[in-house]
């Protein structure tokens, strides 16, 4: 890309815009919960236990988290077959933590906790659901990122955009632990 | 570094940025073919993108503008009727009065537009795209996509924005901050139904592209700067910028969250702003929201927000008044140290628009002493402009003007936010004229003059050629007397507690004495208003008809963007870029008027 002289020791544009975007990420969701914790301390709070998969999702997204790094490493060692493997599973298992919060909504709208019923249970749909979208923009990256694996006509060489993607696959991977732990500690 | 470092854009990139930017380091000519698509729409050089914001910028301010003159029409004649508003706004305006409804769209839509589309879009829009990668020696942004992306999410923001005021019950009108519950409830005013939804979506677009831009900003002004420039070399302005990123990234999510939050209770039957409300005669169902939390939430980023607009035209102030009056800036550390000191305190004064919201008042100290704090940066930021154009040898063209004028406002603004910040005193000022007196100095009209001067000043390196210097003369003396003769009266106003956002004070005894006072500031709007599309005229008529540049640097600067040719190609300079050797500010040193940055530090020169 476009560099200047004296990139050596720097850290590569790219990258440095992926952890500025991911603070302002950050940003976003400490407005969400500063606002969850606000509301929290006035009347009318109901509190309730949260859906058991949630559990499940979790494992799912920390998996996911192992194969994306993996991926990165067999890229490096240009063992292209499993990393278009390991980065499809990533990918699925992205879907598959999505699919997983989204029963976790029925199973809270089946327990008389829809959107529209009690404040605590509008902020889970929202902060949830807002961080469901960053999951989901990470899978449309790996599915990018698929496709540009299966090109023959240009071969990608530069492990840059593998590491940018999977930084940001470990953000949104530890954006959901502390939510999780966040809803957990302040009901 | 490949071209595969981009993360999303290889497909995409125009073959010839590809090989023109394959090596920094070698010298070569860009001959690659542009198609009218990717030269002027699409395109991916950040000073064509810095032109589009320009542009959009100035077609959003005329829009803005006018609103104001038409409100203004019914604040200073409230009694006489204007035929021609009926042709152009129809049942808006019946009977050639503007309808109340109308008149808070167009309060509301002036505040949005000037506080957004033009003041931060379009000013830091277009200054930061030109003259981070100019001024810091790099050959375009970090990535020229992601930078186009800026402009277009931009764009559709823009169109939403417009199509909201062509619906038929009209665009927002609960003002720029839309405090629920007004803007959460359809049913409470004209203005809260679709056109809101609309508001909200764009100021949703607005923030992604806000975003795009300020990433972009920082990681080009921390990487991409060329051999020699170090931080402490950079010019102020490029200070500037990088710090209104960071306060972008790091403000506008927390708005989007609030607005996130908002959408939910207009559509998702959640309270999270609503609780207990009667609309006409109805009980609604919301229960447990709270109406303070948006406020906490929309000032988080309001707050910053000023400064967003503010910093920019500061920076450009630095670097003008420095070149006009052919002397190094004063205090450039203190300069730097000043505009990180009001960064960090942004943050932390937001509770200050809401001192009459019931807001604990031992809280409410708290947030005194920090407003109170920004007045420390400001008036060392305005000493160190005094003496850097003390005793200079001042040469007085619109952008130094604009410049001076700049500090005068931001003083006279600037001095009645002391009295704004103290919460015992904002109980009877809160919501008044004042307060419309003291942002519309220090915020609007401050902004304004930085961005004129700016404007003033780079043209030769946007189109390569001049302004009309005695249009500009004139634009700068009608504004700063106009400015101050429209604002300067609402202090009085609002000291004697003539509230804000009132359709019409003619019932009300105690304001009949400020009638005249009224039709005398909106007879100054319209002249004021006029003298813009005289700027607006010298603008697109120097684009084409304007004086041709013969020198690359018309004003004997020291930075960088002056040693690209007249009119720079996509890659800003058709050889190597060039190294860094000094500070950008040495004017009238050892005898010589000014000494580029490009020039080696000989072993016999003073020490600065």
């Amino acid at each position: 890309m476009i560099t200047m002289s004296a990139s050596k020791n720097k850290i590569h544009p790219h990258k440095y815009s992926m952890w500025i975007a991911m603070a302002s990420i950050t940003m976003m969701f400490i407005g969400f919960t500063s606002a969850y914790v606000v509301k929290r301390a006035q009347a009318n709070w109901l509190s309730f236990n949260l859906p058991g998969i949630f559990w499940v999702s979790t494992a799912v997204i920390l998996t996911s988290s192992l194969t994306i790094h993996l991926a990165l490493r067999q890229f490096k060692a240009r063992n292209m077959s499993s990393y278009k493997q390991l980065i499809t599973l990533t990918a699925l298992l992205g879907i598959a933590f999505a699919v997983c919060q989204i029963i976790g909504f029925t199973d809270m709208k089946n327990h008389g906790l829809a959107l529209d019923t009690t404040v605590s249970a509008s902020f889970i749909y929202v902060i949830v659901g807002a961080h469901i979208l960053h999951v989901l923009g990470g899978v449309v990256v790996l599915v990018i990122m698929f496709a540009r694996a299966y090109r023959t006509r240009i071969r990608t060489y530069s492990p840059v955009p593998i590491e940018v993607a999977a930084t940001y696959w470990h953000f949104v991977d530890g954006l959901w632990i502390y939510l999780l732990i966040f809803f957990s500690l302040a009901r | 570094m490949s071209n595969e470092a981009t993360l999303h854009n290889q497909d995409l990139m125009h073959h010839g940025v590809e090989h023109g930017h394959g090596n920094g380091h070698d010298g070569h000519d860009h001959h690659h073919e542009e198609t009218f698509i990717s030269k002027y729409v699409f395109s991916m050089d950040h000073k064509m993108i810095a032109k589009q914001f320009l542009i959009t910028g100035i077609i959003w301010a005329i829009i803005g503008a006018f609103f104001s003159v038409l409100f203004r029409l019914q604040l200073g004649y409230p009694d006489a009727t204007f035929p021609w508003l009926e042709s152009i706004l129809g049942h808006w305006a019946e009977g050639g009065r503007i309808t109340a409804e109308a008149y808070y769209a167009l309060v509301t839509m002036h505040g949005t537009i000037l506080v957004f589309f033009v003041l931060t879009a379009g000013l830091s829009g277009t200054f930061s795209n030109l003259l981070i990668p100019l001024q810091v020696g790099a050959r375009d942004m970090a990535s020229p996509f992601m930078n186009m992306l800026s402009y277009w999410f931009f764009f559709l923001a823009s169109c939403l924005m417009m199509s909201s005021l062509f619906v038929q019950t009209g665009p927002a009108s609960g003002g720029w901050t839309s405090y629920p519950p007004l803007s959460a409830l359809g049913d409470a005013s004209i203005g809260s139904k679709i056109g809101m939804d609309l508001w909200l979506m764009s100021m949703a677009i607005f923030v992604v592209s806000s975003l795009l831009g300020s990433l972009n900003y920082i990681s080009t002004i921390l990487n991409m700067r060329t051999k020699g420039m170090s931080m402490t070399k950079m010019p102020l302005t490029i200070w500037a910028f990088f710090f209104t990123a960071v306060l972008g990234v790091l403000s506008f999510p927390v708005l989007l969250s609030g607005f996130v939050l908002l959408l939910f209770d207009r559509h998702g039957g959640t309270s999270f702003y609503l609780s207990e409300i009667f609309v006409a005669g109805k009980v609604l169902p919301n229960e447990g929201g709270s109406a303070i939390l948006y406020q906490h939430l929309f000032w988080f980023l309001g707050h910053p927000e000023v400064y967003i607009i503010i910093l920019p035209a500061m920076g450009i102030v630095s670097e003008i008044l420095a070149v006009s009056s052919r002397k190094p800036i004063f205090g450039y550390l203190a300069m730097v140290g000043s505009i990180f000191a009001i960064t960090l305190l942004a943050f932390l004064v937001w509770a200050h628009h809401m001192f009459v919201t019931g807001l604990n008042p031992f809280l409410g100290a708290f947030f005194v002493l920090l407003t109170l704090l920004i007045a420390v940066p400001s008036a060392i930021k305005v000493f160190n402009w005094i003496t850097t154009i003390w005793r200079g040898n001042i040469r007085f063209t619109p952008a130094s003007l604009f410049s001076i004028g700049f500090v005068s406002t931001f003083i006279s603004g600037g001095l009645t936010g002391i009295w704004l910040g103290n919460s015992a005193i904002d109980i009877h000022l809160h919501d008044t004229m004042f307060v419309i007196a003291h942002f519309h100095i220090v915020m609007g009209v401050s902004a304004f003059f930085g961005m004129f001067a700016g404007i003033y000043h780079w043209f030769p390196k946007l189109y390569g050629r001049y302004m009309n210097q005695t249009l500009g003369f004139i634009h700068f003396w009608i504004t700063l007397v106009g400015a101050y003769l429209i604002f300067w009266p609402m202090h009085y106003m609002g000291m004697a507690g003539m509230p804000r956002r009132y359709f019409d004070y003619s019932n009300w005894q105690s304001f009949n004495m400020f009638g005249g006072l009224n039709e005398f500031i909106s007879f100054v709007v319209i002249i004021v208003f006029a003298t813009q599309l005289l700027f607006v005229f010298n603008f697109f008529y120097s684009i084409f008809k304007g004086r041709k540049l013969t020198t690359p640097n018309p004003w004997e600067a020291t930075t960088l963007e002056w040693t690209t040719p007249i009119n720079p190609g996509h890659g800003n300079w058709p050889g190597e870029i060039p190294e860094v050797h000094r500070w950008a500010y040495d004017y009238s040193k050892d005898g010589k008027d000014f000494i580029p940055q490009t020039v080696p530090v000989s072993p016999d020169e003073s020490k600065h």
